[in-house]
């Protein structure tokens, strides 16, 4: 057993934790955060995707060993104060979802896109979340929910320069 | 899903990770991104009975102006060396073959030496690597050495690093002001390439002067179409004579057959990626 102390969420958390268990089974079966789910058994599907010290990764990849030390969010963290997160908010306007177990992944993966462009192109939106697969919409809702996100200024700040862009 | 059982060691240096490693010989395996490694792991295609992670080691990260080439440490992730401005002018064949490497997580994880010690033959940047006349950094117990390109890649999944040593950094010399393209084919969006060129080319007013081709996928290591590269010399950038140098990609290669596609399929492939990634580096 290796101890382990991060932050979760939030949350100071510290634990004894064997080093084969992954980083998704680590806050599933220890913290109880069922939001972030189990896809798949190859690491294709993106759906346990969670932030790292603020970047993207996908939780069944990484040991909950190597995130001794770290900051992480799930899903679970995003909303503040009862209020969601935009991105959770454009998913639920635009329909982004059908069956939804791939959202908590889909949601932080377009968070983590949106951090880093602010205003993607379709092509972009669909590029960044390449590594996120969903089995029911075709994408398509979730491409136009992310868009939508983006116009709200999900990434912080970007809502300003768009009306002032749009003002010219 | 769950991995067996193993030991953990995260040191800090170089020298207590190779030191770790002389320790536990065959029993251990070097983790670095873990993208790779993390579902070999889970499959239990492997059990190792322990794990030395490289990720404490801040010395293993970093790109670094080194003269005649540019140094990308062992260490460096994916998502860094694209978007790093020193790969991009003097390795843009680096740059162009990792924006489009698996998916975004994975680049955020993964590293550049990880995947290059993995020496999986549809890995994205073996052949770029190759192409670039790279140059790998090992270190042992016994000190440092530089292995060339040529001699890296052994066979499927196997390289000249030693049992007790760390790959710490690859040297790729540089090509400033060089075209370069990376064409892969894949069956569906992130997947490993079926067949993939990497080339990279130099052209004065319309006519290569010079070019260097690496194919993924078409043999047990990566490869460097040494006869298309010859052909390319001194040639005008245009589809006529570029599908003509193109024709040689097959030669000296020795493409797998799969549920993909067989060999004559992926022969195939590489003559018509070939012409693709050189005029596209070529800007024709």
């Amino acid at each position: 057993m290796t101890r382990i102390n991060l932050t979760v969420d939030g949350a100071t958390v510290a634990d004894d934790v064997e080093p084969r268990m992954l980083l998704v089974q680590y806050l599933r079966e220890k913290l109880g955060k069922t939001g972030t789910v189990i896809g798949c058994d190859t690491s294709n599907c993106g759906a346990c995707t969670v932030h790292l010290d603020g970047t993207s990764v996908k939780s069944c990849n990484v040991l909950a060993v190597q995130a001794d030390g770290s900051e992480v969010t799930t899903i679970e963290g995003l909303a503040q104060d009862g209020r969601l997160h935009p991105v959770q908010e454009a998913f639920r306007e635009c329909h982004g979802l059908q069956c939804g177990f791939c959202t908590p992944g889909m949601i932080m993966q377009s968070v983590d896109l949106l951090k880093d462009n602010p205003d993607p192109s379709e092509e972009e939106i669909r590029l960044g979340l390449e590594g996120n697969l969903c089995r029911c919409t075709g994408y398509h809702n979730i491409v136009k929910s992310v868009q939508h996100a983006a116009s709200q200024g999900a990434a912080g700040g970007s809502a300003v320069t768009q009306a002032a862009g749009g003002a010219q | 899903m769950i991995p067996a059982q193993f030991d953990y060691l995260a040191p800090t240096t170089v020298e207590e990770a190779v030191a770790a490693l002389v320790e536990h010989g065959d029993d251990a395996k070097i983790l670095a991104g873990g993208q790779s490694l993390l579902p070999v792991l889970r499959m239990r295609l492997n059990a190792p009975e322990m794990v030395i992670d490289l990720n404490r080691i801040d010395s293993l990260r970093g790109i670094t102006d080194d003269g005649d080439a540019i140094r990308i440490g062992a260490m460096t992730q994916h998502s860094v060396v694209e978007h790093d401005p020193l790969v991009e002018e003097h390795a843009l064949l680096i740059h162009r073959a990792v924006e489009h490497l698996a998916d975004l997580q994975i680049r955020h994880r993964g590293t550049f030496g990880g995947a290059l010690a993995h020496a999986d033959p549809a890995g994205d940047l073996g052949a770029p690597a190759l192409a670039l006349g790279a140059q790998f950094v090992i270190q042992g117990p016994n000190g440092s050495r530089t292995v060339e390109a040529d001699d890296f890649f052994v066979d499927l999944f196997e390289t000249a690093i030693g049992e007790d040593e760390i790959l710490t950094a690859v040297r790729v010399p540089k090509h400033t002001g060089w075209g370069a393209h990376y064409e892969k084919f894949v069956r569906v969006a992130h997947q490993w390439p079926i067949v993939a060129i990497a080339a990279t080319v130099k052209a004065e007013g319309g006519v290569i002067t010079e070019a260097r081709v690496g194919m993924t996928n078409m043999g047990s290591t990566p490869l460097r179409a040494r006869a298309v590269e010859d052909a390319l010399r001194g040639q005008p950038a245009t589809d006529e004579a570029v599908r003509a140098a193109a024709a040689h990609a097959t030669e000296g290669a020795n493409p797998p057959s799969d549920l993909n596609g067989d060999a004559a399929y992926r022969s195939h492939l590489a003559t018509v990626l070939t012409r693709r990634a050189v005029l596209a580096a070529a800007g024709a």
